[in-house]
């Protein structure tokens, strides 16, 4: 398979998880395991450009194919729009949830540049984060979202702004 | 109080740049070469003793290096905990179980595969024994749980009693009294504040690794109280603190749950010592359901009595609270955070008696408030009930007997003193955010449209920054530890030769945002610029003595330890700089990184030239020490009280029960804020955490000790679409018990939420007469309650 544009072959036992192999076989630590069970989000990557739990697939099952982890994402040092919404926003806080977050983002903006409050909420409802009740995140998704279409972004909603 | 400008600037994240590209190390990215890895078997019954375990299967497997059971570790004695009140939990189960997933067997294997299938080998055989999980029925003591306690009420805790010590009379017969008025109105509702699962969405892990050829044991730990950590291991293992590092690098949530000492993190330690490699152990989700604390788990009965005309006359709390099966850090204390915020805002008469009780669950302990959301949904609960009762508008009720801006500090029945507060500004304040009478006004139009909309307004004071340290003799001292006080917090702060900045404090935070606030601090006191000052926390081997991250303490304790060396480090700087510009050093002013004569801009000298010299003892003044660097611990002569009123507006449907938030406003009062952007996420995630138990969190054991809620499948918490956006504001009524005048913030929305969404609802069911439903309000039970009531 192609991981973040790198060819990389191995043979591993037919059980083994995408995001062990990502993590431990790869040393990509960046993708993050929460509850193996597909629900959290946590180890969300990009396969064949669609967002995939990778937890829920095993690594042969994505042999062939081209995967983008969170640390694939910035490009020749710039970070992406997202990721930058993350940072200007608060998005995150433990930031253990943040790369599956990010990657989930990313996805839905390729689809909808322009997405409403509900739709970043439905968007990423499938990314569970315990630490930031959403708001900010959805602030860092409509400040990335402007961004990418090149407008200013929304000011924050803090007091005091920037 | 000293409060100055650059406080108070929402200045971005110095952590994120790490976590947004996937650089952040949490525990489990940590794998040194030869890593053992960890499978626990854990018990799948509630109740039993095992009559048989055979391991040989297990250990005969290839890649597996050692199993363990209760046979290798009981030299080490039961997992050492803070309030060793209650039977404490057996390392390795002890030929019998008593929830389930208890440990009761370790394998040690080449990997994690291995080890999860040399578990499934082993052989375990038990005589099941009825377990008990209903509080009421644990508390009359039908079956004892551990019968050498004689009993399944490990305490009970009440304003006199265990407070004696401190003068304090029961104030019972006040409330009694009263009840007897001609012009009283008693309201009393039964309430259950169901137990919770904290779910921290990083799980927990543990890597310990030991060198034999220094003695020394490194233990990389998910944890919230590095310090407390280490003491724990030393102590356990009958080590020297000397020869124990512990370090908490990225920790990806707590909430509560990681600032427990977890037999865990000691069996891996002691494993490694054993083998003399590292192993590692990292919680499944089911084990973090299973065998990661709980919180919250009470049942109960608030009684508030007052006038017709809304005087409160006396109110009274009488609950049971879950331990679960055995007592860990704070367990049985747990409750008595609850005591001290039991009469909230308001001054009146207060009686608190709550019963400690044993089941056959997972153990409880500090979840986000940690018995500051049970105790104030009770009153607030109550109080609701009671401003329905007479007709008055809550938020009126609430005003009218709250403690005055004059009247602090503040003596409570619980015998502490309030700090500062003026809860009537933040409801004020609330009424203009929210447009309180306009909201009325869209409620009643849709009542009259015959849609089921509620407004609830929700109302708390908490505590923390906790001291004084008079606590630590009355079960709050970390001395089951090897820790001197629970109470101190500590700060060092250096300036190194080029004039960057070095700050090293002894707390562990999990996504609290210290590297950045701890800079804005020391920046604001030196002058030098935010990006030239990295923050340090979390090892013991490198940072003052501390504590840890939990209980909101953070800002209030380390941070007022962090400003105090800040000064002393400003102070020194001031007459070096004098020297170097022969001025005299209260002429010297520090600002955009380097130090000049006031009003004369250009006699300056850069922080470089004044580390430089610090080092230098001939540059130095007469009696200055070489060096520029001060470390300061520093303990609280009371704790802090941040307060705060929330608002919620809610539209029932009918047809399914489905509760939707339409509105959220919140007004909250930590003090002074250093960092406004900081201080509103911790908020929103406080409120999202106190929604989820109100409207979908439910740790569910069924009548045999099953866990039906181990999976993040059956244990629901709030995902991006069922919660709105927040509309926050804030009240600045500094403490004067620290020198920032900071409160803490960490656990405030989540003790001013749940019962928000409660009243809330209720007022959109009252129509329908409905009085009260009990949390979670998922649909069905809404749905139910809507049907009852037009039954």
């Amino acid at each position: 398979m192609t991981v973040n544009g790198q060819p990389v072959t191995a043979d591993v036992e037919p059980r083994t998880l995408l995001v062990h192999f990502l993590r431990e076989h790869l040393r990509l630590t960046g993708t993050h395991v929460g509850c193996e069970t597909g629900y959290c989000g946590a180890c969300t990557v990009h396969v064949d450009g669609e967002p995939v739990k990778s937890c829920t697939m095993f690594a042969v099952q994505a042999d062939g194919a081209s995967v983008t982890t969170i640390e694939g994402l910035a490009r020749d040092g710039q970070l992406h729009p997202v990721q930058e919404g993350f940072w200007e926003r608060h998005g995150l806080q433990c930031g253990y949830c943040t790369p599956g977050m990010i990657m989930s983002s990313v996805a839905l903006l390729d689809k909808n540049d322009r997405p409403t409050e509900e739709e970043i909420r439905h968007g990423i409802e499938g990314n569970l984060c315990r630490c930031t009740g959403y708001h900010n995140i959805v602030r860092a998704v409509e400040y990335a979202a402007a961004r990418m279409r090149g407008e200013e972004p929304p000011a924050p909603d803090w007091e005091g702004g920037e | 109080m000293a409060t100055t400008s650059v406080m108070g600037g929402a200045v971005r994240r110095r952590e994120d740049p790490a976590l947004i590209r996937g650089m952040g190390k949490y525990t489990d990215d940590f794998a040194p070469p030869g890593t053992l890895r960890v499978a626990f078997l854990r018990s799948p019954v509630a109740r039993a003793k095992i009559i048989r375990l055979d391991t040989s299967r297990a250990k005969a497997m290839p890649g597996v290096v050692a199993v363990y059971t209760h046979d290798d570790v009981e030299h080490l004695g039961p997992l050492v905990a803070q309030v060793p009140v209650g039977k404490l939990r057996p390392l390795l189960a002890a030929g019998e179980v008593n929830h389930v997933g208890e440990a009761i067997a370790m394998v040690v294997a080449e990997d994690r595969y291995l080890a999860q299938d040399a578990v499934e080998a082993i052989e375990v055989d038990f005589d099941v024994l009825p377990a008990v999980v209903d509080l009421r029925k644990a508390a009359s003591d039908e079956i004892i749980v551990h019968e050498e306690l004689g009993t399944n009420v490990l305490h009970t805790w009440t304003y006199h009693g265990y407070w004696e010590a401190l003068g304090l009379e029961d104030q019972t017969p006040l409330i009694d009294e009263a009840m007897q008025r001609p012009d009283a109105v008693v309201v009393s509702i039964d309430m259950v504040n169901q137990r919770l699962i904290p779910v921290a969405i990083e799980p927990r892990s543990v890597l310990a690794e030991y060198e034999p050829g220094y003695g020394r044991l490194t233990v990389t730990s998910s944890t919230q109280v590095p310090h407390a950590l280490a003491g724990a291991i030393a102590t356990q293992l009958g080590m020297h603190q000397r020869d124990v590092r512990v370090i908490a690098p990225e920790v990806g949530g707590g909430f509560g749950s990681k600032l427990n000492v977890y037999n865990d993190e000691i069996l891996v330690s002691w494993a490694s010592m054993q083998l003399g490699r590292p192993v590692k152990w990292t919680e499944t989700r089911r084990e973090a359901a299973n065998s990661t604390i709980h919180g919250r788990g009470w049942v109960g009965t608030a009684t508030l009595v007052g006038t017709r005309d809304g005087q409160f006359l006396g109110y009274k709390l009488e609950a049971i609270a879950d331990m679960g099966a055995y007592s860990q850090n704070f367990t049985v204390a747990i409750p008595l955070l609850g005591l001290w915020i039991a009469s909230g805002q308001y001054k009146m008469p207060t009686a608190f008696k709550v019963d400690c009780v044993v089941t056959n669950t997972m153990t409880t302990d500090a979840y986000r408030g940690a018995g500051r959301p049970e105790a104030i949904y009770y009153l607030e609960r109550a109080i609701d009930a009671y401003a329905r009762e007479i007709g008055m508008d809550p938020l009126e009720v609430r005003e009218k007997n709250f403690w005055q801006p004059d009247e602090f500090p503040a003596t409570m029945g619980c015998g502490f003193a309030l700090d500062s507060g003026d809860y009537a500004a933040a409801t004020r304040r609330l009424r203009e955010i929210s447009d309180y009478e306009e909201l009325l006004r869209r409620r009643d139009q849709a009542r009259a449209e015959g849609r089921l909309v509620g407004i609830g307004i929700g109302s708390y004071v908490e505590v923390c920054g906790f001291g004084p340290a008079i606590l630590a003799d009355i079960g709050f001292s970390w001395s089951a530890y090897g820790q001197p006080s629970a109470f101190n917090g500590s700060g060092l702060v250096r300036v190194n030769p080029d004039g960057t900045a070095t700050v090293i404090i002894g707390t562990g935070p999990s996504g609290q945002g210290h590297k950045t606030t701890w800079a804005q601090i020391v920046s604001n006191g030196l002058g030098i610029p935010i990006e030239n000052i990295r923050v340090h926390h979390g090892d013991t081997e490198t940072s003052p003595m501390g504590i840890g991250t939990f209980g909101s303490r953070s800002i209030a304790v380390d941070g007022s330890a962090t400003y105090e060396a800040t000064q002393k480090v400003r102070e020194k700087a001031a007459k070096i700089a004098a020297k170097l510009l022969e001025a005299a050093p209260e002429d010297i002013v520090f600002a955009d990184g380097r130090a000049h004569v006031a009003g004369s801009p250009d006699r300056g000298v850069d922080w470089s030239e004044i580390a430089a010299a610090a080092y230098q003892a001939h540059k130095l003044p007469e009696g200055v020490d070489s060096g520029l660097e001060e470390t300061i611990v520093w303990t609280p002569s009371n704790a802090t009280w941040p307060f705060g009123t929330h608002l919620a507006m809610v539209e029932v449907d009918p047809e399914t029960g489905n509760v939707e938030i339409l509105e959220y406003y919140a007004v909250d009062d930590c003090g002074n804020q250093i960092n406004p952007m900081i201080v509103n996420g911790q908020v929103h995630g406080g409120i999202a955490q106190g929604v989820g138990q109100a409207l979908f969190e439910d740790a569910i054991y069924d009548e045999d000790g099953n866990l039906l809620t181990s999976s993040l499948v059956d244990y629901i918490i709030p995902t991006a679409a069922d919660l709105p956006s927040f509309k926050l504001a804030h009240t600045v009524t500094p403490t004067p018990v620290n020198p920032m005048g900071v409160k803490g913030i960490g656990e405030a929305g989540t003790i001013g939420s749940a019962h928000t969404i409660v009243n809330a609802v209720v007022d959109a069911l009252a129509p329908l007469g409905v009085k009260h439903v009990d949390m979670p309000l998922r649909p069905r039970r809404v749905w139910a309650a809507i049907q009852e009531a037009r039954a």
